[in-house]
């Protein structure tokens, strides 16, 4: 048992924190919010040399081999600095994908293209009707002379603008009809028309109409075993990830907001001597670290039994979600009108972490599928 | 980073299992389940602290020389688990976790070498004479006074809350000494026998029946000078060591689990006619468990830090101030989940040794009471309201 950080962690942490400080400011976020790509090649080039798109990459396959470990120290500098780069859905979605369901072919094809920064990934899963359910899937894939015909509908595709393919789930019907199993298809970026839009705390994401679309026989990862599996692993690991991009976030809003209650005279004394704003603070910071610990452990179970896996994740993801809704709008309540203004970075945060809220489900949804998972109360 | 345990470390998870196996009697393990208080009344919680000493385990945070078993934080990790989940009584912590430290800490070696292997052994039962009538949060107000008189003090006032007084034969205190510009100067750290002429004690019921705390009044008692520990005006500062071991004992959350897991099963079971049934217990009892989650990892990354030798800070206030309120949100959940068998009431105590029929199930006899007692846990050891105020202080800076 030990959670200290080994030398080569803290390294990939010193390193990312300098990158996100040194390249990301204000001035970088603003401009990346007004681009129409809304991130900038020329970063996503250097994650590529600093070897942060095959962190957790297999290493047969050009990758590092990292672990969700990694991946979380990586997301929590990006959150300091709101790095707008297509991470999660190339690297943590689709790569997770990739290497959980794809073919030995598809996966020695794909990976280390992804690990070297020429192929940028997104994934469509999400439907309209299905709310938060990864079962819930409408769109279909039926099976045709040259291969798939897939049709349906898709929301809040992740970076689906930037994406050179796009990973789509859909049910497939074979020969006989419905299969009972879902698939993921590849399908190339061109031959979509996508309609994408600028997401709340920034980066961008799409909505997609798929009206029989045809894609070869070899669009479909892997053997056509029931995708379903590897979905849930992929969403599990990747809200995991965005809840140590988070955890950084909260740091930046308690460390700002510590810093304004400390300068911010009103009534002839700093905010901060008051004990109701000190007690605010405190627990502030008492929640940013609940959050910081629930993030790590659902790192560390990311590879456990299914059960336990998700149950970690959808804990993580609901206290995580409570804490940020706290800290976030706690910080927009101590910094008083600026707070609620463009002026200050405060709100781009703070949006920033209202998106992670929404993304994968809210706290509702998942302490609800933490409950439904059963009650095996059982400790670390 | 791994979770897990290695090798040597499940060897001695094992050797702990096997340990419980043999000492924990059925009779203990039910009245331990049956006490609504903090601690096990001393006939149980001792006779579980002899069985400890006998084994070498009596004082798992004390160094070897005074007997201490010499654990790794992992160590001390698995024995709270394990004695959590099986059911273990609470002993009373004054001796071993909160005067033993001090003494071994500021004490001479007169007062090491008499009352260190008393308590090891439990043939000391000790209190604690802390709070008085005027000073609750602003402790270092107090005015139970000790006055010089040739080699003794003569000691005048009265303390409060005062755990298990009414057992004890032992108390240590913090009394003034002299007046100082500075309330926490003057105050110094003394021993006193509970058996001495002119202290009398008054017996308090917590809201949930229980008979725990009390008031303890001090008419010209005579303690010899030489039972006072370290020197003469600096007590306030053994004091507020001995409540960072309070607070910081760090390792809550196998209790709290067991807590939720009893309320679980309870919600499960046709004594509640499956209360689990209901959405809205079945979220919360999930709300509770991964804020036990949250706790245990943070204790996890204290305890992993200590093995490094780092110091983790003003953490132990976070710890302090997560479990009471979780232990508070699971004994509430518990209320709700018995339903409308909250409403009877047994008076008598102790709980496992009835001379009649309860008006309810065992298991569901001490929800109550466990909640209207466990109101005090967001108030003793220093308030949530004072832990936020360390917080700030020591954490923010501000």
């Amino acid at each position: 048992m030990d959670l200290n950080l080994s030398d080569e962690q803290r390294l990939l942490r010193e390193s990312a924190e300098r990158f996100v400080a040194e390249s990301y400011d204000a001035d970088h976020r603003r401009k990346m919010n007004n681009d129409p790509l809304g991130f900038s090649p020329a970063v996503w080039k250097q994650f590529a040399e600093l070897g942060w798109l095959a962190l957790p990459i297999p290493e047969e396959f050009g990758g590092l081999g990292g672990g969700a470990v990694e991946i979380g120290i990586l997301m929590e500098a990006f959150g300091r600095g709101l790095v707008s780069e297509p991470y999660v859905a190339t690297v943590v979605l689709c790569a997770g994908l990739i290497d959980r369901c794809g073919s030995a072919a598809q996966k020695q094809t794909m990976l280390p293209r992804i690990a070297d920064g020429t192929l940028k990934l997104a994934f469509a899963h999400s439907e309209r009707s299905a709310r938060f359910d990864l079962a819930k899937v409408a769109a279909t894939a039926n099976r045709t002379a040259q291969g798939w015909r897939l049709s349906g509908s898709k929301i809040a595709v992740l970076d689906g603008h930037a994406a050179d393919e796009i990973v789509v789930s859909a049910h497939i019907h074979d020969h006989q009809g419905p299969s009972g199993r879902l698939g993921l298809f590849l399908v190339p970026a061109q031959s979509l028309s996508v309609s994408d839009y600028p997401r709340l705390g920034g980066g961008r994401a799409c909505n997609l109409e798929l009206s029989d679309v045809h894609v070869p026989e070899d669009a479909l990862l892997g053997d056509g075993h029931d995708a379903l599996p590897g979905i849930e692993w992929a969403v599990d690991r990747a809200m995991a990830a965005l809840g140590a991009e988070a955890v950084g976030i909260m740091q930046v809003l308690l460390d700002t907001t510590l810093d304004y209650t400390k300068i911010r005279k009103q009534f002839g004394r700093p905010l901060s001597a008051n004990q109701v704003i000190r007690h605010r603070l405190a627990d502030m910071a008492m929640q940013v670290d609940e959050a910081r610990s629930m993030a790590l452990r659902a790192a560390l179970k990311v590879d456990s039994p299914p059960v336990e896996r998700a149950r970690a994740a959808s804990g993580a993801k609901a206290k995580i979600g409570s804490c940020a809704r706290f800290v976030g709008e706690q910080s927009i309540q101590l910094h008083g009108g600026m707070g609620v203004t463009e002026e200050l970075e405060v709100g781009a945060y703070f949006k920033r972490l209202v998106a992670y809220e929404t993304l994968f489900g809210g706290s509702a949804h998942h302490y609800g599928r933490h409950a439904s998972l059963g009650r095996t109360i059982v400790p670390a | 980073m791994d979770l897990s345990f290695n090798a040597e470390e499940r060897a001695f998870q094992d050797e702990v299992r096997g340990f419980i196996a043999k000492n924990l009697t059925e009779e203990m393990r039910r009245a331990t389940a049956l006490t609504p208080s903090v601690f096990s009344d001393p006939d149980i919680g001792m006779a579980w602290q002899r069985a400890l000493h006998k084994q070498g385990w009596g004082a798992p945070g004390w160094p070897v020389e005074y007997g201490g078993p010499d654990w790794t934080p992992a160590q001390r990790w698995i024995f709270e688990t394990e004695s959590a989940r099986a059911g273990v009584p609470n002993v009373n912590v004054m001796g071993v976790k909160m005067v033993g430290p001090v003494i071994i800490g500021f004490g001479s070696p007169e007062q090491k070498n008499f009352y260190l292997p008393r308590i090891l052994s439990g043939e000391d039962y000790w209190c604690q004479g802390y709070s008085e009538p005027g000073s609750g949060s602003d402790l270092s107000s107090l005015k139970t006074r000790a006055v010089r008189d040739g080699d003794d003090y003569i000691i005048n006032g009265t303390k409060i809350w005062t755990t298990h007084a009414h057992h004890a034969n032992r108390m240590f205190a913090l009394v003034r000494t002299s007046d100082e510009p500075r309330q926490q100067d003057g105050i110094s750290f003394i021993l006193i026998d509970m058996t001495a002429p002119g202290i009398t004690t008054r017996p308090i019921l917590t809201i949930g029946g229980d008979h725990e705390v009390n008031q303890v009044f001090f008419d010209d008692v005579r303690v010899p000078v030489a039972n006072r520990v370290g020197e003469e005006g600096k007590g306030w500062t053994y004091g507020k060591y001995l409540l960072e071991f309070e607070r910081g004992s760090g390792i809550a959350s196998a209790k709290l689990r067991e807590g939720l897991k009893a309320i679980s099963d309870l919600a499960e079971s046709d004594l509640t006619g499956r209360a689990i049934d209901s959405p809205d217990i079945a979220t919360r009892i999930s709300e509770v468990e991964v804020d036990i989650d949250a706790l245990e990892m943070t204790e996890l990354r204290v305890l992993s830090a200590l093995q490094t030798g780092q110091n983790p800070g003003a953490v132990s206030s976070i710890l302090k101030l997560r479990n009471s309120e979780i232990r508070q949100a699971v004994t509430r959940l518990g209320v709700d989940v018995i339903g409308h068998d909250a409403l009877a009431v047994e008076p008598m105590r102790p709980l496992y040794r009835l001379n009649h029929e309860p008006p309810t199930t065992e298991e569901m006899l001490t929800v109550v009471p466990e909640y209207l007692n466990g109101r005090a846990y967001t108030i003793f050891g220093g308030t949530s309201e004072i832990q936020r105020d360390i917080i700030a202080k020591m954490m923010l800076g501000i």
